[in-house]
């Protein structure tokens, strides 16, 4: 497979939220806006393209037996890495992420990557298939968080586009993210038969 | 009175999936029978209390005494992996029933973000251990309690005809999003408390 498909496959035919359902959490929880939604998709693309590289670069030096356990111990280091980052130069978008920054260590993205992609192929394909699936997910979550901006506040990347008194707040508390995710999964199982 | 609010809280106002987001995945994947629900919210109860207990010890002796805090996140994971594989091999020895009745659902757990969530969270909050370890058995049942109403709906949602579309995952969101709006009802019941048991 090419590099360019690898990259393709992740945003559009095994795209992680809306095909493959994975990392549900960060994807309702961090989407009351289109900025936080985009926020946490990027923190999310940087730590997977990292682990993704590194483990396929020490995919020989590890045993099978505990693949498992280092491959996490990758993964929650580049974490580490990225909340001090965060909080240093975006303290902001920190602060509103909150606990999500360190539950990317459990998010099924990174780990099942890591499993089904980075521990097979070399480096420069798994740099391909983090940043594809990355993409995939900053776009969900940028595509759920601006749904839910919009129908919830009126608002959209922060620039006003309806007046506010439209805004139905519904869509930014809990109950909203459920029922706009439902529908736009429903919306591409609707376009993948077509 | 305190211990009351924060069971109360937990379980109906700040429900750990319907408000805060924490473990979606075990509350998608395993909502397809009430009996499997309810093995794994009693799964959950069991490692959650376990894992509190456990990592606010290394919290509190390890990591602070040492001043490794941003060893945290690592830290945690490694815990809650570790103790996980240790419940098993104990249950599978002491009891053995037990272990038939949640031992598929423990390797789940590891990466149920509920688990590594509220250990940080009970950090965060500056709980003791006790109220800590009362804020965690009451979010587990708060878990166990959604993911057991979510199955029960669900069942009876197979029996429907529902559109093509919609089938699956997307009508069982929806789903979720009526069941978060009911648990919204909720809100404000804890100031009421408070104020009910003159705190603050």
């Amino acid at each position: 497979m090419n590099n360019f498909k690898v990259l393709m496959n992740g945003i559009v035919k095994e795209n992680p939220t809306f095909v493959l359902l994975l990392g549900m959490c960060p994807t309702l929880g961090t989407t009351s806006s289109a900025i936080n939604g985009m926020g946490m998709g990027l923190a999310t693309l940087f730590v997977l393209v990292c682990s993704n590289v590194v483990i396929s670069l020490i995919k020989r030096l590890v045993p099978d037996m505990v693949r498992i356990p280092i491959f996490i111990v990758v993964i929650a280091s580049f974490v580490t890495l990225l909340q001090m980052v965060m909080q240093a130069y975006v303290p902001a978008l920190y602060a509103t992420l909150g606990l999500f920054i360190p539950l990317i260590v459990v998010n099924c993205i990174l780990l099942g990557r890591a499993e089904a992609f980075a521990a097979k192929n070399n480096a420069v394909s798994s740099f391909f298939d983090g940043l594809g699936m990355g993409l995939g997910f900053t776009i969900a979550l940028t595509l759920l968080g601006g749904v839910r901006e919009f129908l919830g506040t009126g608002k959209l990347f922060n620039i006003a586009i309806m007046p506010e008194d439209y805004g139905m707040l519904i869509f930014v508390l809990a109950p909203g993210a459920f029922i706009v995710l439902g529908y736009l999964i429903a919306i591409v199982n609707r376009l993948k038969k077509a | 009175m305190e211990y009351i609010l924060i069971f109360i809280t937990a379980i109906f106002v700040n429900n750990v999936v319907l408000s805060q987001f924490l473990g979606i995945c075990p509350f998608l994947g395993v909502s397809k029978k009430v009996e499997t629900a309810m093995g794994m919210g009693a799964a959950v109860a069991f490692v959650l209390t376990l894992a509190t207990i456990v990592t606010y010890v290394i919290q509190k002796f390890v990591l602070d005494a040492f001043g490794l805090g941003y060893l945290q996140t690592i830290a945690f994971i490694l815990v809650i992996a570790a103790l996980v594989q240790m419940v098993e091999i104990i249950l599978k020895k002491v009891s053995p029933s037990l272990y038939q009745a949640l031992g598929v659902f423990l390797p789940l757990i590891t990466t149920n973000c509920c688990i590594l969530g509220v250990t940080i969270l009970v950090i965060q909050k500056n709980y003791d251990l006790l109220t800590g370890v009362v804020y965690a058995f009451s979010t587990a049942l708060g878990f166990a309690l959604a993911l057991i109403v979510f199955a029960g709906i669900r069942e009876q949602l197979s029996l429907v005809n529902i559109p093509k579309g919609m089938r699956g995952m997307s009508i069982a969101l929806v789903t979720a999003g009526l069941l978060a709006m009911a648990f919204m009802g909720f809100s404000g019941v804890d100031k009421g408390l408070a104020v009910l048991f003159g705190l603050n």
